[in-house]
C-alpha cells in the first residue's frame, strides 16, 4: 500500500522535474548556458496561469496557455535582453563569459522574482487544476491531477524527442550542441539555432510551471529552490546530456518521496544532496556527461 | 609594491579611511550601525574575489565559509559560555578547517561543477542547522548572551580597522607574486602549470585565507548582531548579495569589492521607503552595471585613469 504510494507520488514527481529539467540541460548543451532565472521564469508561468483563471476567470485551459506563453516571453527575454549582449560583449573575456552568463541571469531571476512579489504578493498561489478528482489506483486514492501531470510531462518530453531526432529543425539544433563551428561552416545561423532553443526552453519551462502550479503550488519563494533543484538534476546527470537529466530526475525524485514518506518530510532534501556531493567527487562528469 | 604606495589609489584609499574613522563623531548611531554591518560584508566580497578574480574558482558558497565561521562561535558562546574572543578565533578556525574540507573535493572539479558544489555546501550547512535546532536555534536563530561592546561608535571602529587591516592583507596578498601566480592558474591552468607552478597548492592556499576572512568576519558580525540565523549569515540570498557585491565593484581589485559592498547595503536602505521593490531596484542596477561597465566601479575608474 505504502509502497504503490510512493511509486505512484514519486513518479509524478519525478517527471515534473525531468520536464523542468530538460530545457536546462538543453540550453547548456546547445549554448553553453546555464540559466539561473529557470525557477524564476517556472513561477512566473504559474503565477500568470493562476492570476488568468482564478482573478480574470479566463477558464483552466485559457490560463495554462497565457502561462506557457508568458513563460515563453520570459525565456526570450531573457535571451535577448541579458544573454546575448553578455555572449556577444568585446569588453568581457572569454574565459570570463561564463560567470557573467551566471551573474547576470541571476540577477535577471531575482528581478522577476521581486516583481512577481510585488504584484502578486508572496503568498502560495495554486492553479486550478484541468481534470479534478480522485480515482483508485492499486488501492491508493490519487487525485486526477497528479496523472494528468505525469502524463503530460511524458507526452512533452516524447514530442521533444521527436523534434530533435526526427525534424530538420532539431538536426541542426543536435549538431549545434555537438559542434557550432561545423554548423555555422554548414550554413547554418547560430544566432537562428539559439533562438529556436529558447524558444523550446520557454515552453517547456512554461508547461512545467504550470504543472507544478496545479499539483503543489508555487510561491514567489520556490525560485530558488526551483532552479536549484534543476541545477542539480540536470549536473547529476551530466551537463548537456538529456537523457542523463531524465535519469537524474527520477533518481531525486524517487530519493525524496522514499525520505519524506520513510524518515521525514522535514529531511525530504537532503540524501539527494548527499549523493550529488558523491557523484561529483566519483565522476565528476555526472553520470552520463561526457568530458 | 613599493610603487602602490606613491600611487593614487593609495593616497584615495588612504583618505576614505581617515574620513570614515571621524564618521562617529558627527553622525547617528543609525548610519553607523548600517556602515558596521556594511564593512563586515565588504570582507565577505573582498574574501570572494580573492577566490574568484584571482584562482578563477566561482565560489556560489561564500555564505557556507561565513556560516561555519558565524555559527561555530556562536554556538560556543551560547552553549558552552566560552569568552567572546576565543570563540571568535575558533569561528574563524573552523571557517578555515570547512573551507579545506569544502576544497579538496570540489577543486578536484571545475567551473560550473565547482559553482554547485559549492553551492551544495550551503545547501547542506542550511539543513544541519533547521535538523539540529536544539543546538543551533534552527529557524528562529540563535540568541547569543555577550557582545563585544553596545557603544555604537566603538563597534563602528572595530568594524572600519577590521575591514581596513582585512583590504590590506588581502590586496597585498592579490599584488605578491602568489597572487600572481593564482591569477595565471585562474587564465590558463595548463600553461601556469608547465611553468612549473603548484596550482592546487596556491589554490588551496586562496581558500584558506578566504576562509579565514570570512570566518572571522562572519563571526564578528554575529557577536555584533547578537544573533545567528539563517537568514542572516548562511541563507544562498546572502551569497548572491556578496557576489553581486564583487562584481558590482570590479572583479580583480579586491578594494573594489568592499565598495561594492558598501552601495549595495547603503543603496538597499536608501530604497526602503519604495517598500518590496527594493531588491528588484539594487538588482536591476547591478544587471545593468554588469551589462555595461563589465570591470565594475573600481574597474572602470582604474581604466580610465590607465587610458589618460
Amino acid at each position: 500500500m505504502r509502497a504503490f504510494q510512493i511509486l505512484i507520488d514519486g513518479f509524478a514527481i519525478s517527471a515534473l522535474y525531468a520536464l523542468g529539467a530538460t530545457g536546462f540541460t538543453l540550453i547548456f548543451g546547445v549554448s553553453g548556458v546555464l540559466n539561473l532565472s529557470h525557477g524564476a521564469i517556472m513561477v512566473a508561468a504559474a503565477v500568470a496561469a493562476w492570476a488568468a483563471a482564478s482573478v480574470l476567470g479566463v477558464g483552466t485551459y485559457a490560463g495554462a496557455l497565457i502561462g506557457v506563453g508568458v513563460a515563453l516571453l520570459a525565456a526570450f527575454a531573457t535571451y535577448f535582453a541579458v544573454v546575448k549582449p553578455i555572449q556577444d560583449s568585446r569588453r568581457i573575456p572569454n574565459e570570463e563569459k561564463e560567470i557573467f552568463v551566471l551573474t547576470g541571469t541571476l540577477l535577471w531571476g531575482i528581478m522577476i522574482q521581486e516583481l512577481i512579489a510585488y504584484f502578486f504578493t508572496n503568498n502560495a498561489k495554486t492553479v486550478l487544476p484541468i481534470v479534478e478528482g480522485v480515482v483508485d489506483v492499486l488501492g491508493v486514492r490519487t487525485p486526477k491531477n497528479e496523472i494528468f501531470t505525469a502524463i503530460v510531462c511524458c507526452l512533452v518530453i516524447a514530442l521533444l524527442w521527436l523534434l530533435v531526432n526526427r525534424t530538420r529543425t532539431g538536426k541542426a539544433v543536435l549538431a549545434a550542441s555537438m559542434n557550432p563551428r561545423g554548423v555555422t561552416l554548414l550554413g547554418l545561423e547560430l544566432t537562428n539555432i539559439y533562438i529556436v532553443v529558447w524558444g523550446i526552453y520557454g515552453i517547456l519551462a512554461g508547461i512545467a510551471g504550470v504543472l507544478l502550479g496545479m499539483f503543489l503550488g508555487v510561491s514567489s519563494y520556490s525560485v530558488g529552490p526551483l532552479t536549484a533543484s534543476a541545477f542539480s538534476i540536470v549536473v547529476l546527470g551530466g551537463l548537456g546530456s538529456v537523457s542523463g537529466s531524465l535519469i537524474a530526475a527520477f533518481v531525486v525524485g524517487y530519493l525524496e518521496t522514499l525520505t519524506a514518506y520513510l524518515v521525514s518530510p522535514a529531511y525530504r532534501t537532503i540524501p539527494a544532496l548527499l549523493l550529488l556531493v558523491f557523484v561529483m567527487y566519483i565522476r565528476p562528469q555526472g553520470l552520463l556527461g561526457r568530458r | 609594491m613599493a610603487g602602490f604606495f606613491t600611487s593614487r589609489l593609495f593616497f584615495v584609499s588612504l583618505v576614505l579611511v581617515v574620513i570614515a574613522a571621524t564618521l562617529p563623531l558627527y553622525v547617528s548611531g543609525y548610519v553607523l550601525g548600517l556602515l558596521t554591518v556594511a564593512f563586515y560584508f565588504g570582507v565577505f566580497a573582498m574574501a570572494w574575489d580573492l577566490l574568484f578574480g584571482f584562482a578563477g574558482e566561482v565560489n556560489f558558497g561564500p555564505t557556507f565559509l561565513i556560516g561555519v565561521g558565524a555559527y561555530t562561535a556562536g554556538i560556543l558562546n551560547a552553549q558552552f559560555g566560552w569568552s567572546v574572543y576565543l570563540c571568535i578565533v575558533l569561528g574563524a578556525l573552523a571557517s578555515v578547517v570547512a573551507g579545506l574540507v569544502l576544497a579538496l573535493p570540489a577543486l578536484r572539479v571545475r567551473g560550473p561543477y565547482f559553482g554547485l558544489t559549492t553551492l551544495v555546501a550551503v545547501l547542506m550547512l542550511q539543513n544541519f542547522v533547521v535538523v539540529f535546532a536544539d543546538l543551533t536555534g534552527g529557524e528562529i536563530g540563535l540568541t547569543i548572551p555577550d557582545v563585544i561592546t553596545i557603544n555604537a561608535g566603538a563597534n563602528y571602529w572595530i568594524a572600519l580597522g577590521f575591514m581596513t587591516i582585512s583590504a590590506a592583507i588581502l590586496y597585498g596578498l592579490s599584488q605578491s607574486p602568489i597572487g600572481l601566480v593564482l591569477q595565471a592558474s585562474g587564465q590558463d591552468p595548463v600553461q601556469a602549470g608547465a611553468l612549473g607552478f603548484n596550482i592546487v597548492k596556491h589554490k588551496l592556499a586562496a581558500f584558506i585565507v578566504s576562509a579565514f576572512f570570512s570566518g572571522l568576519s562572519g563571526a564578528l558580525l554575529v557577536f555584533y548582531f547578537g544573533t545567528a540565523s539563517v537568514g542572516t549569515v548562511v541563507d544562498v540570498a546572502v551569497g548572491v548579495n556578496v557576489i553581486v557585491s564583487a562584481v558590482l565593484g570590479g572583479r580583480r581589485t579586491v578594494l573594489g569589492a568592499a565598495l561594492g559592498a558598501i552601495f549595495l547595503i547603503v543603496a538597499g536602505e536608501f530604497l526602503r521607503p519604495t517598500g518590496e521593490l527594493a531588491t528588484f531596484i539594487v538588482s536591476a542596477v547591478a544587471l545593468l552595471v554588469v551589462l555595461f561597465f563589465p570591470g565594475g566601479f573600481l574597474g572602470a575608474a582604474l581604466s580610465r585613469e590607465a587610458r589618460s
